[in-house]
């Protein structure tokens, strides 16, 4: 009797200690953003340089629309968009460098899959670029389709990514021969395809357009009309700390619903006076909406003011750097596009 | 017993030290896994690898498994290093007797590619004959023969690939030849012991090498046909070489950077181990009637053996781990395949890196005992 008595209480007595342990934690505030704050800055890991996305100038600055998600997440929580620490990561690094915690957001023209999802101890926050992989040939070949692809075609590129894959599913599909030619940085891929290697260099659609930029000469080089995959590009968070990456998810929805309700860096300011309650509440006019990450009410005013929106980051980034003029699938739902966030509300 | 304890006290604390920070690293590991939901296990190797490999020895496909490609991948590792050893062994032998030569020429040539090869980082190497030396390569389609049958191009080398008959009874007679050889030779040990004279054991084995297998042709109806390269037009501007054997430029490279650079450090250990016979020998070896080659192959190089093993067993063991630098060039190696893309596919890091390093240590540790093996074999031997 006495013995059960005893188990029991040990029983309710560790129930106890771990009810305790749980609560105190849930009651915490996100550890990250904890750790950003003390540190000062957003720890980023990007690319090792694709224009558009992620690319360092000759001094140094990063542009591109990967890094201007982490320049939102350092607005909203540390009041400046520019103390990110970018890390330049390879596609092979990448995620090895986010699971031991050596960045907090990995920007780098990621596609969001579901293994990636539940395997490997990541979670994917949202999209900031509907992508599909597609192929570059070279102008003179007469190539037009791939449709035109014969065995003994040898294709270029990168190894650790969702393009080896879906280039299997590709040509097996077709019953067409292939040599995979798997490099592991995008420069040695571009420099390998430029110099005759391979007949076609395939990729992302924005990464063959991005990386046309860098060839030797870019008007010698076409990217075929097909797209053979679904590619939807996001930020990615290690698992375990949900309100950093709630952080993340919203600072990146802040940015194309300020765009919907055509809220700019240049207007936040007056937008505040609104009588739209949708744009209040994105102005941090109205509501208690940084309440919930433990972040002050301007936290999505920071974004839009020192980022700007969505369209402002494409344009800049992307559009305006020759990359990709045409918006396609990466255009708001209310303008023809598949970019929709839930409300901030 | 006081003194024992004094012995054994430090030897007590470091075993613990050690098995503390193992301790302390794999508790580490699981409570960080633990965190981020990240499993361990080796329950991966039996999935589907899905993606596929540029150049494989065996039949390899996407839908094989992880374990699979693992092995495929260290066939293409070993394959890099087995070439490796045997082209810088080869040029290690010359380049280090051609710096001990009387000619002014060759050994000045000999000590200025010692001094130019090994001091230029081998990833630099390995990149220059990739991309620097690729890019003059002719495209397919504009490709000069070489002896007539064979294309060097920049998507590699295309030769004659060799088609047999009755491949089995040329093999046997190439066996037959070798065992006969072997026994010749004890025969021929024998003979000289007892009777001192001396079988042209050279010229038989030669003569046996060529006379056996030629005779497999005459009378056991083997048949070697070749397939030649020959080229075929994909697009416009796009053309390969299809048929015969395709060695991908990125073997090429590997095999030529490991090679050269590693020749230059066991030429330096050939040129250790002639220097370090003294010279009273060779004179000894002269004065009792062998000639020069006789004093080379029964006097010198047998003395001078040990002493170039055992650095050169290093060589060979840093060629090895050196050809992890496949990576950098789309060479299939185990780093590329396995800890690369398999490592990316599954998130199995922990895992995948262990296996990996465990692989490049068992290697090492193979070629180390067989090296230590033939080094017993010549050692001196007290009788």
């Amino acid at each position: 009797m006495f013995k059960h008595l005893k188990q029991l209480t040990s029983l309710v007595a560790m129930i106890a200690v771990v009810f305790v342990f749980t609560t105190e934690a849930m009651a915490k505030k996100s550890k990250t953003l904890k750790n950003t704050q003390k540190k000062g800055f957003v720890r980023c890991g990007v690319s090792q340089g694709l224009p558009g996305f992620s690319n360092a100038d000759a001094s140094g600055n990063w542009t591109g629309i990967d890094v201007d998600v982490c320049r939102a997440v350092a607005a909203a929580v540390l009041g400046d968009a520019n103390k990110v620490k970018f890390t330049p990561l390879s596609a092979k690094e990448r995620f090895t460098a986010l699971t031991s915690g050596e960045i907090d957001i990995l920007s780098r023209n990621t596609t969001w899959t579901l293994s990636r999802d539940a395997d490997i101890g990541l979670t994917f926050v949202g999209v900031n670029f509907y992508d599909g992989q597609g192929f570059m040939v070279r102008k003179s070949s007469g190539i037009t389709s791939t449709s035109q692809f014969k065995d003994g075609i040898s294709a270029c590129t990168n190894i650790g990514t969702t393009t080896e894959l879906n280039m299997r599913d590709f040509f097996n599909s077709r019953g067409i021969k292939y040599e995979p030619v798997a490099f592991e940085k995008a420069d040695e891929v571009v420099a390998a395809y430029d110099a005759g290697r391979c007949d076609t260099y395939t990729t992302d659609k924005s990464g063959l357009a991005a990386q046309r930029t860098k060839m030797k000469n870019p008007n010698e080089h076409i990217v075929l009309p097909e797209t053979i995959s679904k590619e939807p590009l996001g930020p990615v968070v290690r698992q375990g700390d949900a309100v950093w990456e709630d952080i993340v998810r919203w600072s990146l929805n802040t940015m194309i619903e300020a765009e919907e309700y055509g809220i700019t860096s240049a207007n936040a300011d007056s937008m505040k006076t609104s009588d739209n309650p949708a744009i209040k509440r994105l102005v941090g006019a109205e509501g208690e909406m940084g309440a919930a990450f433990g972040l002050d009410n301007d936290w999505n005013l920071r974004i839009i003011k020192q980022v700007g929106n969505y369209g402002e980051s494409y344009k800049r980034n992307i559009a305006d750097t020759g990359i990709l003029p045409d918006r396609g699938p990466n255009q708001l739902w209310t303008k023809g596009g598949i970019l929709y966030v839930p409300p901030a509300r | 017993m006081n003194n024992k304890i004094k012995k054994l006290i430090p030897q007590v604390l470091t075993i613990l030290f050690v098995v503390l920070i193992f301790g302390f690293f794999t508790i580490n590991a699981q409570v960080n896994m633990d965190n981020r939901g990240i499993d361990f296990g080796f329950g991966f190797l039996k999935q589907e690898a899905s993606f596929d490999m540029q150049f494989t020895l065996l039949d390899y496909d996407g839908q094989d498994s992880y374990l699979w490609a693992y092995v495929v991948a260290l066939l293409n590792t070993l394959l890099v290093s087995f070439l490796g050893i045997i082209f810088c062994t080869i040029l290690g032998v010359i380049i280090g007797v051609a710096r001990l030569s009387q000619n002014f020429l060759i050994r000045n040539s000999a000590a200025w590619y010692v001094e130019f090869f090994r001091n230029i980082p081998l990833l630099l190497q390995i990149f220059f004959w990739y991309y620097a030396a690729l890019r003059a390569l002719p495209l397919p389609e504009t490709a000069e023969p070489w002896f007539g049958v064979t294309y060097m191009t920049i998507k590699g080398y295309y030769i004659p690939s060799m088609i047999w008959e009755n491949f089995n009874v040329f093999l046997s007679c190439l066996i037959a030849a070798i065992v006969s050889i072997i026994f010749i030779r004890i025969y021929a040990k024998k003979l000289q012991e007892r009777e001192g004279k001396q079988l042209p054991i050279f010229y038989i084995s030669i003569g046996l090498l060529i006379i056996l297998p030629l005779l497999s042709f005459l009378i056991g109806g083997v048949k070697l046909d070749f397939e030649l390269p020959v080229l075929k037009q994909l697009a416009q501007t796009s053309f390969i070489f299809e048929g015969g054997i395709a060695l991908p430029p990125e073997l090429i490279a590997l095999v030529v950077a490991l090679s050269l650079y590693t020749s230059t450090f066991v030429a330096e250990c050939v040129r250790a181990g002639i220097q370090g016979i003294s010279k009273g020998q060779k004179e000894a070896a002269a004065s009792v009637g062998l000639n020069p080659n006789q004093i080379l192959k029964l006097v010198i190089m047998p003395q001078a053996l040990r002493i170039i093993i055992p650095p050169t067993t290093n060589q060979y063991l840093n060629l090895t781990k050196n050809s992890s630098l496949a990576a950098a060039i789309a060479y299939p190696d185990l780093v590329l395949v396995f800890a690369g893309t398999a490592l990316m596919q599954t998130g199995k890091a922990i895992e995948i890196v262990g296996i990996t390093m465990l692989t490049y240590l068992t290697i090492s540790l193979l070629i180390a005992a067989l090296m230590n093996w033939y080094n017993k074999k010549i050692e001196i031997k007290e009788k």
